[in-house]
């Protein structure tokens, strides 16, 4: 292990590097939020029997291991990370074309897509933000009819090239922007370095899904989206929103080089447009009649119910990280 | 000295590219048997099948795991078939009669039966169109004629076809949806048996509502 003034050194070497002491002790306090949920739910669950609290102990959890999971892939050389958001990127995609109705023809086409992904987070681990920020709007975006027509079944052409890239655009590009945010100059950011900002952003898109249930739990009772999520309830929204932009206030300036106030609208555009993500892979899901995109993560569904609100909160923070500062 | 080669290939190269690169979703999984005598009958669609049934049970079982395979095609040159022998043991079985009566052909089966391994088997005979159930091949009912207390589990897969469907080279990811149904016992005809088998198969593939693949 290396101190973390090494870290710079360290990410040639390939060796684990220690964590910046501000993202130790947001990770500590996380740590601590699991140790009360689990001493909760469990409890829950022995008072009110099983089975109605079966899932929420499922998902603390499966919590634990993610943020395990997490915390190793943060310590790693900033290649791996890298590799790791990768690979993050490919289980969603492959949930993705798992639950839309595809077509024989486009095999190969859907197998050129599943290549953009180590294409897509070489240009990030290169750093090179131009290829970074066009390769999957524009050229994969030109790539993939291309494709399409040389296999030559017209047949439901417009819908396959339009899945198959809102698939990578969601998936991969978005996704990637959380492992952009770790080669982002780190002397920008002596508060917690690239991994304090991918923090950041994680911490306060999962926290808001949670606040956001919580508040629904406790006060719901105006739908926002009937069709789409009947669980989702305008108290829900407005509790979880205020609550995210209050523990932005507090955490923006401890992990990222926005103040106070900057990053309270971070927290708001986080709270807002999380609620967005998750209802538009609810509306996915509804539209292609599954409840979960798999069973990779009990108690959560897969890897895409769990980064649904990641897709929106990620690149849209990104980019006012971005213009702000970089 | 096959064995840890065996053991080290399925570890080491198969689990990860099922488990990791494909994905599976099973279905009620604690209904496998962790046992033998069994008999697992599948759909087949794909080279994967076969592998990943066998990944399905724990790696302790490995050495009980036998499939059951066309021997004009596992057998057809060396390097194949000491592959298909060794590694994936299985037990081959003459597609064409030649001559041989039933008893002849489905020797080695009866053997692996006789000596408690899992037996899989695909009764549509071959991988055929990618995502389509074909008519099964009674087979399967002579077998569980013979052995009326072995049970038959039937498991249906859907997805691997699309990974890898007959004549494609290329892996392309897609989920795995593993459905197990109930088992089955002999229940007194090889008809009645072989109606019970297709509904049950017919019924876990329309379980999953997965939509045809064109």
């Amino acid at each position: 292990m290396l101190p973390y003034s090494q870290l710079k050194q360290g990410q040639d070497t390939y060796a684990m590097t220690s964590l910046h002491p501000h993202v130790q002790n947001v990770l500590g306090c996380i740590v601590l939020l699991l140790i009360i949920a689990t001493i909760v739910t469990t409890v829950l669950s022995k008072l009110k029997g099983t089975d109605k609290y079966r899932e929420l102990v499922l998902r603390v959890q499966t919590w634990w291991i993610l943020v395990g999971v997490f915390t190793v892939a943060m310590m790693a050389p900033t290649k791996v990370a890298v590799g790791f958001f990768g690979f993050v990127s490919f289980l969603a995609l492959k949930e993705y074309f798992s639950m839309i109705p595809t077509r024989r023809a486009d095999r190969r086409v859907i197998f050129w897509a599943y290549l953009s992904i180590p294409l897509q987070y070489y240009w990030v681990a290169d750093a090179w933000y131009g290829l970074f920020i066009i390769f999957i709007p524009v050229y994969m975006f030109l790539f993939i009819p291309m494709r399409v027509i040389l296999i030559g079944d017209t047949k439901g052409y417009l819908q396959a090239i339009g899945t198959i890239h809102w698939g990578l655009m969601t998936t991969v590009f978005c996704i990637s922007h959380l492992a952009y945010l770790l080669v982002l100059p780190e002397s920008v950011n002596p508060n917690g370095g690239g991994v304090g900002l991918v923090l950041c952003v994680t911490f306060l898109s999962q926290f808001n899904d949670v606040a956001q249930y919580f508040w629904g739990k406790l006060f719901g009772k105006h739908k926002v989206v009937p069709t789409v999520s009947p669980n989702k309830t305008y108290q829900g929204l407005i509790g979880g929103v205020l609550t995210t932009v209050t523990t932005a206030y507090f955490l923006g300036p401890y992990l990222t080089p926005l103040d106070s106030y900057y990053s309270a609208i971070g927290g708001l555009i986080i709270g807002l447009f999380g609620f967005i993500g998750d209802v538009t892979i609810s509306a996915l899901k509804r539209d292609v009649g599954l409840k979960d995109s798999s069973q990779l993560l009990p108690g959560h569904g897969g890897i895409l119910d769990r980064v649904d609100s990641l897709y929106f909160t990620v690149p849209l923070f990104f980019h006012y990280l971005y213009y702000l500062k970089y | 000295m096959a064995r840890p080669l065996q053991l080290l290939f399925f570890a080491l190269i198969i689990r990860p590219i099922v488990l990791i690169i494909i994905g599976l979703n099973v279905r009620r999984h604690q209904e496998l048997p962790q046992k033998g005598p069994a008999i697992i009958v599948a759909n087949h669609n794909s080279h994967l099948d076969t592998v990943v049934l066998m990944t399905l049970l724990p790696l302790k079982c490995l050495k009980k795991i036998r499939p059951v395979a066309a021997a004009d095609y596992f057998l057809k040159n060396k390097l194949l078939a000491w592959f298909s022998r060794e590694i994936m043991r299985i037990i081959p079985l003459t597609r064409t009669a030649n001559g041989a009566t039933i008893e002849e052909r489905l020797a080695g089966v009866f053997e692996a039966l006789n000596h408690d391994d899992i037996l899989i088997l695909f009764p549509e005979g071959s991988r055929g169109e990618p995502e389509k159930l074909t008519k099964f091949k009674s087979g399967v009912a002579y077998i569980a004629e013979k052995y009326p207390n072995v049970p038959v589990y039937p498991v249906y897969l859907h997805g691997l076809g699309k990974s890898l469907p007959k004549g494609e080279a290329i892996l392309v990811p897609f989920f795995c949806d593993v459905m197990i149904g109930e088992k089955l016992f002999w229940n007194g005809s090889a008809s009645a048996f072989m109606d019970k088998l297709e509904v049950t198969m017919t019924d876990l593939a329309s379980s999953g509502g997965f939509p045809s693949w064109t």
